[in-house]
């Protein structure tokens, strides 16, 4: 159901500011979401005022200079800072976005960051993403084919056929599209969301993969698939510029044309 | 908690002193609330903000929300007909008292809308439409044609009033 407002015990109080050296000259302020687990508080904004000469260029850089430099009990996830890991998806300045990919400069104001929208929180910018995992194994994101493979050969693509997977197997499954739909906030208990959508697609696209009628009978549910109205928010917001809604279309027209 | 049987804390939808292991659940996604403390203590999680922090007045979510506005903007206009309608058939002094409400300035206002939420339901329909058959997907193409909407939306309101009034003339 769709509940507009944050529950009591998530609504975001003023939290504390940790000041600049008095003698920085570029400083921008870092408004991040808290929420301690151990204390049993209600989540808060704390700011932190960094200075941009020491500090690297992408918000990952500023995060963790704060971290190691001015309160270490900030708890979010990092390891590849390159893009690829998916790690570090969180709301920048009111998009998702991967804080290693997003420069400082691209926002003019404080910088306001949050977790991955509408999941429970399990510490600071750490959100539960159990909901999306499960999801995602439900579509059952392996090659399933009856057909076993050549003798001592893998299994040939064309090169057209190969061409149809671009574009989908470079998701990394950083959820920021899921986390940026609407649709998926209001019904993500039944919804399967963009992020495990492209994933059901870039397996029921594979030439190799024999089992496209099972995926989309999975799929044929007025709330796994056609909870998408299309309102583009996840391809908007992709940090790898995918196309999830392109994707979940193709989809929708695969259910039509095997009607027919 | 040790008892095997797992109690999510606040939110009892039987209260705090009921004996009921779990409260009812009204949304599977319920079962992720629960937390632990350091101690091992249950807590429940706070849901992470959304429309609070999410940018909504981006193209793509901005559109969407204004055909939804729309589309129920018009369900209650076509009740507006109904009562036009209804008091053609109900006889001249029904039918007068309508038209003098529709002249009016609060009456005005309300076609106005009403005929740019047509035009706008219209129009973002034929772009939905346009999806389905799969085109339009690129960020780029969505701007456009989202914008197009906007001021097709805008440019056939003032012509359909146009129209309107010179026919009224």
């Amino acid at each position: 159901m769709a509940t507009f407002t944050l529950p009591k015990n998530s609504t975001i109080q003023p939290g504390k500011t940790y000041k600049a050296a008095p003698d920085a000259k570029h400083v921008k302020a870092f408004k991040i979401y808290r929420w301690d687990p151990d204390t049993g508080a209600n989540p808060r904004t704390d700011t932190y005022e960094i200075d941009l000469d020491k500090c690297g260029p992408m918000v990952l850089d500023a995060l963790i200079k704060i971290k190691n430099e001015v309160d270490s009990t900030l708890t979010f996830r990092r390891s590849c800072r390159e893009g690829i890991c998916g790690s570090c998806a969180m709301n920048i300045d009111g998009l998702n976005t991967l804080a290693c990919l997003k420069p400082i400069e691209d926002v003019k104001a404080d910088i306001r960051i949050s977790p991955l929208p509408h999941l429970p929180v399990v510490k600071d910018l750490v959100p539960d993403l159990s909901q999306l995992y499960a999801q995602l194994r439900s579509i059952e994101p392996w090659l399933k084919s009856d057909t076993p493979p050549p003798p001592d050969a893998e299994r040939r693509q064309s090169k057209e056929e190969r061409a149809k997977l671009d574009g989908l197997w470079e998701c990394i499954l950083c959820f920021c599209c899921s986390t940026a739909c609407p649709s998926y906030w209001w019904n993500g208990d039944r919804y399967l969301g963009p992020a495990v959508l492209l994933q059901a697609y870039r397996w029921i696209a594979d030439s190799r993969d024999e089992a496209t009628g099972g995926r989309l009978d999975n799929l044929e549910d007025p709330f796994r698939l056609y909870r998408c109205h299309t309102i583009m928010n996840c391809t908007r917001t992709c940090p790898k510029g995918l196309n999830p809604a392109a994707a979940i279309g193709k989809i929708k027209q695969m259910m039509v044309e095997r009607q027919s | 908690m040790r008892q095997g049987r797992v109690r999510l804390p606040g939110r009892h939808a039987a209260g705090p002193e009921s004996n009921h292991p779990m409260p009812i659940m009204q949304d599977s996604r319920d079962a992720d609330m629960l937390g632990r403390r350091t101690d091992g203590s249950t807590v429940r999680r706070p849901l992470s903000p959304h429309l609070q922090v999410y940018d909504m007045l981006q193209m793509s979510s901005a559109m969407s929300i204004a055909g939804r506005i729309t589309g129920v903007a018009w369900s209650v206009g076509v009740l507006l007909l109904v009562w036009w309608l209804v008091a053609a058939a109900a006889g001249p002094r029904a039918f007068a008292q309508v038209q003098w409400f529709l002249g009016s300035w609060l009456g005005l206002l309300i076609l106005v809308g009403m005929t740019g939420a047509a035009w706008f339901h219209t129009l973002n329909g034929i772009r939905h439409l346009a999806w389905d058959a799969g085109h339009g997907y690129e960020i780029p193409t969505m701007y456009r044609s989202g914008w197009t909407v906007l001021i097709a939306t805008a440019v056939l309101t003032v012509l359909t009033w146009l129209v309107a009034i010179i026919a009224w003339a």
